[in-house]
Formats: structure tokens, C-alpha cells, sequence
């Protein structure tokens, strides 16, 4: 378990690194929530508080973009992170059984996060990669033209 | 097979080899041999290519060039020209015309396939995206130079408009007029925008220009600002497309670097900067309104228009909000001229369309042709066919606001007025084909899902619609629909069309009009006798 200091620490520290690259002012908001969201994997409550300080700026302003946008999260996220493309295209070239394979195997619903906070199974929709489809992203990682029975096999990559 | 950098192919059916093709194939060898080229290039003389007007051809792969007719004497020119410094010979191209309509059709038949007509991907697979060089070898930035040095604004405008490109976003509006709104509103401070947040279900082709070709969005962007008086231009790209991030903030760079950004650029009066703005996934965000909120850091929700942001957009300015396969046109269109632009596609939809074929088909991926093919020749030719021999049934345009395209229509020339005239949309150019096995209520289930969990939430009819819409559509699916659930869903989608305050809202209720429309018998089967035909639906009894 991370201590609170630590958290904190944390916390200062993507913020910083996000102000540095990309100034405090109002319009840079999506951009330095973006990277902050990328470096912590979620957007904690304390961040944003810190956030509206430094953009001097409210915090249900900031709330309301944060919460409006799919890449952004306020809720902690699983260490994986799953995206399933839920669009046509995927859906009609076998998604669908791709999608009942994957809940069986990590044993969530979809927006869950697993107990012990190794997985979130999130839908999403089209990613652009259709051309590939029955598309699934872990991560930063994309896979394509997935079958049901290459499902293990692919979070088998994820151990740790 | 040794890997070779050029193909290069000499038709030899007997009209060819009559006018001289033999001469034509030992020219090219010798000229070859004579740059030292030999090597890195393989030359074949091949049989009958199924065209018949401008033989003999010279084929070079692989950017597909035809060239036609080539006389001995053209030899020369063509291997200085293409193989070694890499330039089109435009006035040895073959004519263009064959490759449209029917005889496209005749020729697949024939076992010829026909090359794709490439202007908006003319460079993309070709060339080192990451290096300013080859784009500038293969004419990169050469309209801008003529744009600043020979013609005024109004100049360029007249020419967009001669040209009459219709924005490939999809709603087809003439270009030329948006960019003369822009231009005619006397504002100091201007904006040019890129609409680079492609979100339509089935749709990557800008990602494949953004990736592929990033400076010829640049150079569009910059004949763009000069026209309408702007100094300032943003690519939008959507959040999860990383690499095009990575590819246009490397090329802007580099545009600097020579000058072709900044001020005073080529020795004329003119200033321009761009910048990268990453989305943070919404698919709302295509809207132009909501974009510019977006790039102000709020909220991506629509605004109400108008005014429009032709005259207030981006901080309350003027700006011009263009999509990026429309931009990528532009380079071409002013090299080449309005007129030469007119020579494809059809009279009202001038010039090409890039589209990606999905679905049950045998090859999936991207094509650009010109304005009017069919959706019969696109499965034939370059989708090679359904796949596993079954037949077509339905087929989806322009991701999830394009429309649900019936077999009956396949014949249909696809532009924007004939489509129009059919009462479907050609949308973004996604074609999602789709076989006799998919159920149109599961397909409308899915697109209908899209739109519940897009919608912004900002207006009630497309918030509260999509969702309603969806719930009867499980429900049938269920098997425990009702035949006043019909009415109800033709209800919400005239509600949606009418009421809904942006895009995305009014066109979220076709896939439930286009299946009431062309398959409302399948559909009552799922009512009235509980069973799914295609034996998709889960049928479980169960109602929301």
C-alpha cells in the first residue's frame, strides 16, 4: 500500500511535470489532465484539487471536463486496463463472442474492476483499427483479429 | 523472387506490341541499365491489361501509375523522371475516365482489376512520413509556393470552388463557400482548424493521411489560412491516435525548420503557426462546435448555431473548421486547377472518395476512387467478394450516422446527391458490409448502443431518445416486443431528426428509420412470431 505521503508525492510530481510541458494557463486543461490521468492511471480527487489551484480555476469546472471525456477516469482503475471495441464493425465480424470470452475470463462486467485491482474491463467505442477487427487494447497494447480462443493466451502476457 | 524498389510493367497484347511496345520495353531496359538502376528496379512486359483506348501501357508499382500511350521516344523521360528522381510524368498519365462507372466493372469481369485513383493518398505508403524531403520530391509544397507567390486569396478561393470539392466530413457542404464565409467576415484575428478527431465507427482514414502524409495536411492548412486571412491554425486529433499525434507535431517541426512555417514564409507577407491539440475521447467532438469548446478546455458539448463559426468560432472568431481528407485535396487541387479536379467522380460530387471496406468480405481495408462507384463494384473489385460464399444483405455507410444501404441499392452510384436522392447517406465512407447471417435489429441494437453512450447529454431528445430507443430494441431482440414498440421507434427517430440541438442527434435515429424502412418484415418477425430469421438475438423472454 502506497502511503498517504507517497501519494501525495506522487500527485506533485505528475502535476509538475504536466505544468512544465504545457504552461498553467485555462485552455491547456484537457492536455495537462490528460497527462496527469496517464501518469497516476486515474485522476484522484487531491490532483484535481491541486489542478484548480495552479489553473486558478473552480473545481466543478474542472469536475465537469474531467468527468465528460472517455480517456479521462476519476475512479481508480485496474493495473490492466481492457478496452473492448463495442462498434459495428467489430460487433458483426464475431465481437460478440470475443466479448463472452473475455468477462469469462477475468470474470467481470463491463466498467468493473477486479477485487484485487489487477484488471478493468471497460467497452469503448470505435478505436480506428477496423480494418483488424474483433479489436481489444490492453493498456497501450492493441490486438487484432481476435478469436475467442486466443483470449487467454493474450492476458496470459499480463502476469505480473 | 529478389526484392525489387519499382515494378515496372509494358503491355504486349497484340494492339501494344502493333504501336511499338517491344521498342518501348528494350528503351526502358537500356535507359535503366544506362542510370545504373537495374538492380532496384524489375522490368516485365505482361498480356492484356483490359484497356484498350491508350495502349501501350507502362504500369509502375508501386504507386500503381499508368501511363499511356508510351511511345519509344517517351522512354527516356519517364526513367530519368519516375524511377530515378521519383516525379509523376502527369502529361504521359493515362486518361482517367475508364477507371469510373461501369467499364470498372466490365474490367473486373475481364480479371483486369482497375488502379485505384489516388489524389488524397497519392503519397501515403510511398514515402518516409517522418522526412520533408521526400514530401517535397513528390511535388510537396509546391501549391503553397504558387498559392503565395502568383495568387491572391481571392484567387484561391475562385479556384476551390471550380473545382467543387464538397467536405468528405460528411455533410458535403461546397468547401470554396465555407472557405469565401470565412474570408468575407473582416475580423483581425482569424482561425483555421483541422477536424482530425475521426470517431465514426468503421472510419480510419485520416488516421492512414495523419500518419501517412501529415505534411500535406500542413501545406493545406497554410493555402487554407492565406485564403480566408487567418495566421493561426490547431489539428484536433482524436486522443487514442498517438502515432498521428506523434507524425504531425514531427512534421510541424520540421516545416519550421525550412521555413515553411512561421513568418514571412517563401519571401512573402505571410505568417502562420499551427499547433497539435489532443481530444480526450468523445466522439462528440467531431462536431465543429464542440470541438472549439474542446480546444478551449471545456467541455466538448455543441454549441447552438447560429451564429456559425465561420463567423464565431474558436474565442469568438472567425474560423474555418475543414476535415482532414477534404484538406489533403487541397495541395492537388490547386497544382493541378478547379478544372483538372472536375475531370473525376461525378458532375455534383467532383473528385475522389477514400473509403474503408469492412465486414464479411474477403479483403478489408482502404480504397480511394473516384466520386460515383458503385457498391457492386466496390464488393467485386476490391473487397474480391463476399466472404465464404455468402450473399450480401445490407451494408452500412459512414459509421454509425451514415445509413443502412439494402441490397436493393447496390447498384446506386455513390455521391452525395444520388445517395441524397435515395434517401440514405454517404456519410464518412466507411462501408460495413455485412452478409445474410447479421440480423438488421442486432445491427441497429449495436449502432443505436453507439449513440446512447455518446450522446453529450447536453439536449433531452437525443439523451432521453437514444436511450428509449435502445430499450425497445433489446426488448425485441428479447422476443418480448410489442407491434406499438414499432411506433414508438418511428416516433423517436422523427424526434431525434427534428429536435435534436447538433449532428449527432439528429442523424442518431436512422438506423432504426432505415430498418422500419427496408426490412420492417424482419423485424415484425421478431414480434409477432418470436423468432430472430437470421438466429442472432437471444430471444429470452425476459422484458426491460
Amino acid at each position: 500500500m502506497t502511503s498517504k505521503n507517497e501519494k501525495d508525492r506522487l500527485i506533485i510530481e505528475a502535476i509538475d511535470s504536466a505544468i512544465d510541458h504545457f504552461g498553467d494557463s485555462r485552455e491547456e486543461l484537457i492536455p495537462i489532465l490528460n497527462h496527469v490521468n496517464r501518469k497516476l492511471g486515474y485522476l484522484p480527487s487531491e490532483a484535481l484539487e491541486e489542478i484548480s489551484n495552479r489553473l486558478k480555476s473552480s473545481r466543478s469546472q474542472l469536475f465537469s471536463v474531467a468527468s465528460f471525456y472517455h480517456m479521462l477516469s476519476t475512479k481508480p482503475r485496474g493495473k490492466h486496463v481492457i478496452q473492448f471495441c463495442e462498434s459495428a464493425p467489430c460487433h458483426i465480424v464475431g465481437g460478440r463472442e470475443v466479448w463472452q470470452a473475455l468477462k469469462e475470463a477475468v470474470n467481470l462486467e463491463e466498467n468493473e474492476t477486479s477485487p484485487d485491482g489487477k484488471w478493468s474491463l471497460i467497452t469503448t467505442s470505435c478505436l480506428g483499427l477496423c480494418g483488424v477487427g474483433p479489436v481489444i487494447v490492453i493498456d497501450d497494447d492493441a490486438y487484432g483479429n481476435v478469436t475467442p480462443e486466443q483470449i487467454k493466451d493474450i492476458l496470459a502476457k499480463y502476469s505480473d | 523472387m529478389k526484392s525489387v524498389r519499382s515494378m515496372v510493367l509494358v503491355s504486349s497484347d497484340p494492339i501494344s506490341m502493333e504501336r511499338g511496345a517491344e521498342q518501348v520495353y528494350a528503351n526502358l531496359k537500356t535507359e535503366i541499365e544506362t542510370l545504373g538502376l537495374s538492380d532496384e528496379i524489375s522490368l516485365t512486359m505482361i498480356g492484356d491489361v483490359g484497356r484498350h483506348d491508350a495502349l501501350p501501357f507502362v504500369i509502375i508499382y508501386p504507386e500503381a501509375t499508368i501511363y499511356g500511350p508510351v511511345k519509344p521516344e517517351n522512354a527516356q523521360h519517364l526513367v530519368e523522371e519516375h524511377l530515378y528522381k521519383g516525379r509523376v510524368v502527369h502529361e504521359l498519365q493515362a486518361s482517367h475516365k475508364e477507371l469510373t462507372g461501369k467499364i470498372a466493372w466490365v474490367n473486373a469481369r475481364k480479371g483486369t482489376l482497375p488502379a485505384e485513383q489516388r489524389i488524397v493518398l497519392q503519397r501515403v505508403g510511398i514515402i518516409d512520413p517522418e522526412n520533408i524531403e521526400e514530401y517535397i520530391i513528390n511535388d510537396g509544397y509546391q501549391a503553397l509556393g504558387k498559392v503565395l507567390s502568383e495568387m491572391s486569396p481571392r484567387d484561391v478561393i475562385e479556384e476551390v470552388k471550380a473545382s467543387g470539392l464538397r467536405g468528405r466530413g460528411g455533410a458535403g457542404f461546397p468547401t470554396g463557400l465555407k472557405w469565401g464565409f470565412v474570408s468575407g467576415t473582416p475580423a483581425k484575428k482569424k482561425y483555421v482548424i483541422c477536424n482530425g478527431d475521426e470517431s465514426e465507427p468503421g472510419t480510419f482514414k485520416d488516421r492512414l493521411i495523419l500518419e501517412g502524409d501529415p505534411h500535406s495536411i500542413i501545406e493545406a492548412m497554410s493555402i487554407a489560412a492565406y485564403a480566408v486571412g487567418a495566421n493561426e491554425g490547431f489539428i484536433y486529433i482524436r486522443g487514442e491516435y498517438m502515432l498521428a499525434q506523434e507524425r504531425l507535431k514531427k512534421a510541424i517541426k520540421q516545416a519550421y525548420e525550412y521555413g515553411i512555417l512561421g513568418e514571412k514564409i517563401f519571401g512573402s507577407d505571410f505568417n502562420f503557426d499551427i499547433h497539435v491539440h489532443s481530444g480526450a475521447g468523445a466522439y462528440i467532438c467531431g462536431e465543429e462546435t464542440a470541438l472549439i469548446e474542446s480546444i478551449e478546455g471545456k467541455r466538448g458539448e455543441p454549441r447552438a448555431r447560429p451564429p456559425y463559426p465561420t463567423t464565431h468560432g474558436l474565442w469568438g472568431k472567425p474560423t474555418l473548421v475543414n476535415n482532414v481528407e477534404t484538406l489533403a485535396n487541397i495541395p492537388a487541387i490547386l497544382r493541378n486547377g478547379g478544372k483538372w479536379y472536375r475531370n473525376f467522380g461525378t458532375r455534383s460530387s467532383p473528385g475522389t472518395k477514400v473509403y474503408t471496406i469492412l465486414g464479411n468480405v474477403n479483403v478489408t481495408g482502404l480504397i480511394e476512387v473516384p466520386m460515383g462507384i458503385t457498391l457492386r463494384e466496390v464488393i467485386a473489385i476490391y473487397a474480391k467478394g463476399m466472404k465464404r460464399d455468402v450473399s450480401f444483405k445490407v451494408a452500412q455507410t459512414g459509421g454509425s450516422s451514415g445509413s443502412i444501404i439494402p441490397a436493393s441499392l447496390q447498384d446506386t452510384p455513390m455521391d452525395f446527391d444520388s445517395f441524397q436522392n435515395a434517401g440514405v447517406s454517404l456519410g464518412s465512407g466507411a462501408l460495413l458490409i455485412c452478409d445474410e447471417n447479421t440480423c438488421v435489429l442486432d445491427l441497429a441494437k449495436v449502432l443505436q448502443n453507439f449513440f446512447k453512450k455518446e450522446s453529450c447529454g447536453k439536449c433531452n431528445p437525443c439523451r432521453i431518445g437514444n436511450e428509449r430507443a435502445y430499450q425497445i430494441l433489446e426488448n425485441i431482440s428479447q422476443g418480448t416486443g410489442t407491434m406499438q414498440d414499432l411506433d414508438d421507434l418511428a416516433m423517436i427517430s422523427k424526434n431525434l431528426f427534428e429536435l435534436s440541438n447538433c449532428g449527432l442527434g439528429q442523424t442518431a435515429g436512422s438506423p432504426i428509420r432505415d430498418i422500419l424502412n427496408h426490412y420492417r418484415a424482419e423485424v415484425e418477425a421478431h414480434i409477432r412470431l418470436k423468432v430472430c430469421p437470421s438466429g442472432v438475438c437471444p430471444m429470452s423472454g425476459k422484458r426491460l
